[in-house]
């Protein structure tokens, strides 16, 4: 089969690899129908992500049809239609028991690297490094698909895949995004990044009953796209002097009631301390380049909460910890527990309430180009949000 | 099928932790990448643990929680012919009579090392323990306890190894499998009796079937 493959920072390439097989009896195989870059499959495509190997296959937002099942699996079924959640989870440890399935204690098989880094394990991940199982991605024709009952979601045939594909990450990652604000109605939530997150971040909000949302970036496609499909106010942080006064001014004084960083560790901006990031990082004196969060949390109001669904790798320079606790500030976090929110949001879907489906920039892109594909969405060329490749070209 | 850290693993891991740490003073990120806990030296007898005479030898003690009750897990661990299944540094157990077995586990160069061992406490849903018998060429002893977590929340199970490696070549030989990785070891075997017990199957990645992963 056909599958993106890693070689090094920028260096992408399309291969005949083996096709996957069952291996463990839970297992499933499913050929991929569609199959979307993440924003986060960036990180790894610039190569800030460590332990990637050569020949590593990348992508985790896919979907497609069973085509081969283990002989433990009950409800999954050859010639289902299923969407893949990009966390794996076994379904059965505590974590798991508890919808906490990111957290998951049995599916990552280097769990001692993640260990010796964090003291701790998450699940594992399709396509994102060894450090999180170094399990195949999906930018390839076919996925071997562990714990497929926990997992695979079936979709209805009447929903289009560029409909449901976005369950398998930016979706729920950003629904939860909202949801850890813990919203209440009068609520003004500010949004960090207007990538595919942070626009479905603003939908969600709006869905759990923020009055009014502000979103910053400063590509003017994205910026049109959150107040024409998001409705959200917005900030080019390149045409102010301080996002944080901005913020403050808009919002009474008072400064907003929660704040989303859906931007993470590659974060760009303007100020003296990102001048100073990109130079640490350049240098690996530092490994993420938080100015979005530092914002998030000197804006946010006394008492209110600061949402990252943006992934940080390491251990973050000159972080407002004090302004944190002196407006005890609540920060919720993490990696999606995706299995959780897929069902749910299908409803919202199939309901006609939202179609994410708004976020994607360029359709059906072959898979044979996706170097290219990777290149625009990294220089945010042409307006690039959002890639979906298609396997079959 | 076990995945062994590449140099290449290392050195990211190294770049991505231990980077930052450079800037901060060199500390704690190193601290926690570099560090493996060594066996510690056995400091006092323990009622759980059967120690070795004049309190020789290095211990490895590690505990995980397992979302199952503590008679399933003694259940499985009982069977000590099945050991092997779940301690890999063994290669068989096999009753020899009179409540003793003799175990054998892999040495360097394939070169088995074998003992005699007996059961010396065993408490159906709670304990566990054995240790070498008089006269051993390798002086060890080992247990495995198990106890019920706060809330119901499955069982804890602790593995407690200790062992006096003899001296000579055979003591370097058995230093070199027990002692080898011993925490680590522990820690991976516990891992994998986890996933078994609570997943019903053992993580990999592997793509296709014996693919050296």
């Amino acid at each position: 089969m056909r599958a993106v493959c890693w070689h090094g920072a920028r260096d992408l390439r399309v291969e005949n690899v083996p096709d996957p097989e069952i291996v463990n009896p839970h297992d499933a195989v499913i050929q991929v129908t569609s199959t979307a870059i993440c924003g986060s499959d960036l990180h790894i495509f610039n190569g800030v992500i460590p332990t990637m190997h050569s020949g590593d296959i990348m992508g985790h937002e896919f979907m497609g049809e069973v085509v081969e099942v283990g002989p433990d699996t009950r409800t999954v079924k050859i010639g289902d239609r299923v969407v893949i959640p990009f966390t794996i989870a076994c379904g059965a440890c505590f974590f798991c028991r508890d919808q906490l399935t990111s957290l998951c204690d049995n599916t990552n098989p280097n769990a001692r690297m993640a260990e010796a880094l964090y003291g701790f394990s998450g699940s594992g991940l399709f396509g994102y490094s060894h450090l999180y199982g170094g399990y195949a991605g999906g930018q390839a024709e076919y996925v071997r698909v562990p714990f497929a009952d926990i997992g695979a979601c079936r979709v209805p045939e009447r929903l289009t895949d560029e409909q449901v594909l976005f369950l398998s990450d930016v979706f729920p990652t950003a629904y939860m995004a909202a949801e850890n604000c813990g919203i209440r109605p009068g609520d003004t939530v500010a949004v960090w990044g207007c990538g595919p997150v942070g626009l479905l971040a603003i939908k969600s909000a709006y869905l759990l009953g923020a009055d009014r949302v502000i979103a910053i970036d400063r590509w003017p496609a994205r910026l049109r796209l959150a107040e024409s499909d998001g409705k959200a106010e917005t900030i080019d942080y390149e045409e102010i002097e301080d996002v944080v006064e901005e913020l403050k001014q808009r919002t009474g004084g008072r400064g907003p009631d929660a704040c989303i960083d859906a931007v993470g560790t590659e974060a760009h901006g303007t100020t003296l301390d990102a001048l100073y990031d990109r130079a640490k990082t350049a240098v690996r004196l530092g490994t993420d380049r938080p100015i979005a969060l530092r914002q998030a949390i000197q804006a946010c109001r006394k008492g209110g909460t600061v949402s990252i669904p943006g992934v940080y790798g390491g251990l973050l320079d000159k972080i407002p910890f004090g302004a944190a606790f002196a407006k005890a500030l609540t920060f919720r976090m993490g990696q999606t527990h995706v299995h959780r929110y897929m069902r749910p949001l299908l409803e919202h879907i199939e309901s006609g309430r939202i179609d994410p489906s708004f976020i994607i920039s360029h359709r059906r892109w072959p898979l044979s180009h996706a170097a290219d594909a990777y290149r625009m969405f990294n220089d945010k060329r042409d307006d690039c949000t959002k890639v979906v490749l298609d396997p079959t070209r | 099928m076990r995945y062994e850290l590449r140099r290449s693993d290392s050195r990211d891991l190294w770049a991505a932790g231990a980077v930052a740490a450079v800037a901060v003073a060199a500390t704690a990120a190193a601290v926690a990448l570099a560090t493996r806990r060594r066996p510690r030296a056995i400091e006092k007898r323990r009622p759980d643990m059967p120690t070795l005479a004049g309190g020789r030898g290095s211990r490895v003690d590690r505990t995980v929680t397992v979302m199952r009750s503590p008679d399933e897990l003694y259940a499985r661990w009982r069977d000590l012919t099945r050991l092997p299944e779940l301690m890999s540094h063994l290669q068989s157990v096999a009753p020899v009579g009179e409540g003793r077995s003799l175990w054998t586990a892999r040495g360097p160069g394939d070169i088995p090392l074998t003992w005699e061992a007996e059961i010396v406490a065993d408490e159906p849903g709670r304990l566990i323990a054995w240790r070498s018998v008089e006269g051993a060429e390798v002086d060890n002893a080992g247990s495995v306890r198990f106890t019920p977590a706060p809330g119901g929340r499955g069982t804890e199970v602790k593995v407690l190894l200790s062992y006096a490696p003899p001296a000579g070549r055979l003591g370097t030989a058995v230093a070199s499998v027990l002692g080898r990785s011993g925490d680590q070891e522990v820690r991976e075997d516990l891992r994998r009796f986890k996933q078994r017990m609570e997943a019903d199957e053992v993580a990999t990645a592997a793509r296709r079937h014996g693919e050296d992963w």
